[in-house]
């Protein structure tokens, strides 16, 4: 950093400016946090008489509790665990099956590899959302409505993280592999006690990122999950406004919302290096 | 690419590819053609039977008013949404760029927005501005402002943009930050001592050297906003009023799911994976190589 501290660097009145700035900024950021978290803890009178308190009121227990009890349509509790099911589904799912395909298209020769390469490379970043109505009937046709395995397999059905090992493994040294068949050592052996532990860092900074992914979903488990007990955190928020005229209870909303971030956001923070380095990888 | 030091066997990495063969086959190319062969017939009012119309779908949706329309607000909604969150992103980048000390604290500050849902994005922003209880709708109606915007359909607009932006600048300002501290400082230092003021400095290096992280993000904000935001327009306005604020990838899910109308559905998801894979192509082939310095 030294470098860094040449004579570019602002101090005194610009150096406080700059802060003020970033001040600002961080506060727009929090503010519509800071508000659902000040309504998840007062009483619905607080909020439907307008202006609502801007500090925290006495009913974050009573709140929560009935939010994770009782809900509206489906306890919150049994959103967060779908929600979880999903997201690890999906997470798991994904690097599981791509990191069997990605070690077999860098380290085989068979027929058909160079096909299978391509058909990977034209799944990448065609979004569920283009095929959502025939996707729907697929999985209505399979039964699989308003189950975990038609939540999770439509998302892992894409090759991104193939073609991301796949990156990572052209970098492993050949000398590696070279080795292991000197010592005969059968494919597979290669790949859980070599190649997987060098993967580590890769595998869990696409966890991240995949685990968002699932849990932030909205679409997909609004199609198929028309069953309330199957819904997840983050889609069933909206089923819990009323259709008609009458209010929102905003606390169980706003309650739930929190509930909602919370899991992902603790992701992020606490694996922030590894959120980063995917993020990174996984875009360029 | 090839590797040197391969293992022999043919029915191994068969094996292996055969988890991704399936589930890609049967939850993407199969519902990816049926799309498309989808597209090429509308089905007859009790769902008994298929007519071929051929490229009859694509036609009637160029030549409708509302599909059009549509497509406009995609563009003006995209536009808006990228440069409200690249524009926050590069302002506050810059500023944390500035500091030696504590720009990693604004990051860790700065960062987690990106883990809330779109769609948890929507109801955060709804309840602000939401038409009876919210709170800026009531101080904005103290300083005289009527804010509706279940009925204004340019607030209406405004509300899905801001809410679909606001998740993204952490995204932005990673890149942003990232891009501006892996510019060389001696180039900076050397222009400020031949007497370039800040903007001056900024205008002239900064940018520049900053185009190939700037066209990156334009093209995944783009992608962003096209496919990602529908959590954010079916809780906030769900594509209204008027349609004001219904995009494409609204349109096929009111189209196919709400109005059962499965052949124009299923062109228009045709006519959105042609400008997905374009986007993904521009991606790949230009933004790599085409911008540099």
């Amino acid at each position: 950093m030294a470098e860094r501290n040449g004579m570019v660097e602002k101090r005194g009145s610009g150096l406080w400016l700059t802060h003020l700035g970033l001040i600002i900024g961080v506060a727009f950021i929090f503010f519509p946090i800071w508000l659902a978290f000040v309504a998840s803890t007062v009483d619905q009178q607080d909020i439907v008489r307008p202006p609502m308190p801007l500090l925290p009121g006495d009913k974050f227990f009573e709140n929560y509790g009935r939010a994770l009890v009782s809900g509206v349509n489906a306890p919150v509790a049994t959103m967060l665990w779908n929600s979880l099911v999903m997201a690890l589904g999906i997470a798991l799912g994904k690097i599981a099956i791509s990191l069997l395909s990605a070690f077999a298209i860098v380290y085989f020769r068979f027929p058909g590899r160079k096909v299978f390469f391509w058909l990977i490379f034209l799944t990448l970043m065609l979004p569920v959302e283009v095929r959502i109505v025939p996707t729907f009937e697929v999985i209505a046709n399979f039964g699989m409505l308003n189950s975990y395995s038609g939540l999770i397999l439509p998302l892992i059905a894409s090759a991104t993280a193939t073609f991301l090992f796949r990156q990572f493994f052209m970098t492993v040294p050949d000398e590696l592999a070279e080795a292991a068949r000197v010592d005969g050592a059968k494919p597979m052996r290669f790949f859980f006690d070599i190649l997987l532990p060098m993967s580590r860092t890769n595998i869990a900074a696409l966890f991240v990122i995949l685990f968002i992914y699932g849990w932030n979903q909205y679409l997909w488990p609004l199609l198929i999950t028309t069953d309330p007990e199957m819904n997840t955190i983050v889609m069933g928020i909206k089923q819990m406004f009323p259709s008609g005229d009458d209010f929102a209870h905003w606390p169980t909303i706003m309650a739930t919302s929190i509930l909602a971030m919370v899991p992902p956001v603790i992701v992020v923070i606490g694996m922030q290096k590894l959120f980063i380095r995917g993020l990174v990888e996984s875009e360029k | 690419m090839e590797k040197r030091v391969t293992f022999k066997g043919i029915w191994l990495p068969l094996l292996l590819v055969l988890p991704q063969i399936l589930i890609t086959a049967v939850f993407f190319f199969y519902p990816a053609g049926q799309a498309i062969w989808q597209s090429l017939f509308i089905p007859d009012p009790f769902g008994l039977s298929m007519q071929w119309v051929g490229l009859g779908n694509f036609e009637f949706l160029l030549s409708d008013r509302f599909y059009r329309a549509s497509f406009l607000t995609t563009a003006i909604f995209s536009i808006l949404v990228t440069v409200v969150s690249m524009g926050v992103a590069l302002y506050l980048a810059v500023l944390a760029d500035r500091l030696i000390k504590g720009s990693g604290t604004y990051r860790t500050l700065l960062i987690w927005p990106y883990a809330v849902a779109p769609a948890v994005a929507g109801v955060l922003w709804l309840f602000m501005f939401n038409t009876r209880v919210g709170v800026v709708t009531w101080y904005l109606g103290i300083l005289g402002y009527d804010w509706n915007h279940v009925l204004n359909e340019g607030e209406a607009m405004g509300l899905v943009v801001v809410a679909s932006a606001w998740g993204r600048i952490s995204y932005n300002f990673l890149f942003f930050l990232a891009g501006l501290q892996a510019i060389p400082k001696s180039v900076v230092e050397a222009a400020a001592i031949d007497g370039a003021r800040f903007w001056t400095r900024f205008r002239t290096i900064v940018w520049p050297l900053l185009s190939p992280t700037t066209f990156f993000l334009l093209v995944v904000n783009i992608i962003y906003a096209f496919f990602e935001t529908f959590g954010v327009i079916h809780t906030i306005t769900s594509g209204g009023p008027q349609q004001a604020t219904t995009i494409l990838v609204y349109k096929v899910y009111s189209d196919g799911f709400v109005g059962q109308d499965l052949g124009s559905s299923a062109a228009q998801s045709v006519i959105l994976l042609v400008i997905v894979s374009i986007l993904t192509v521009v991606q790949f082939k230009y933004i790599e190589r085409r911008v540099h310095y």
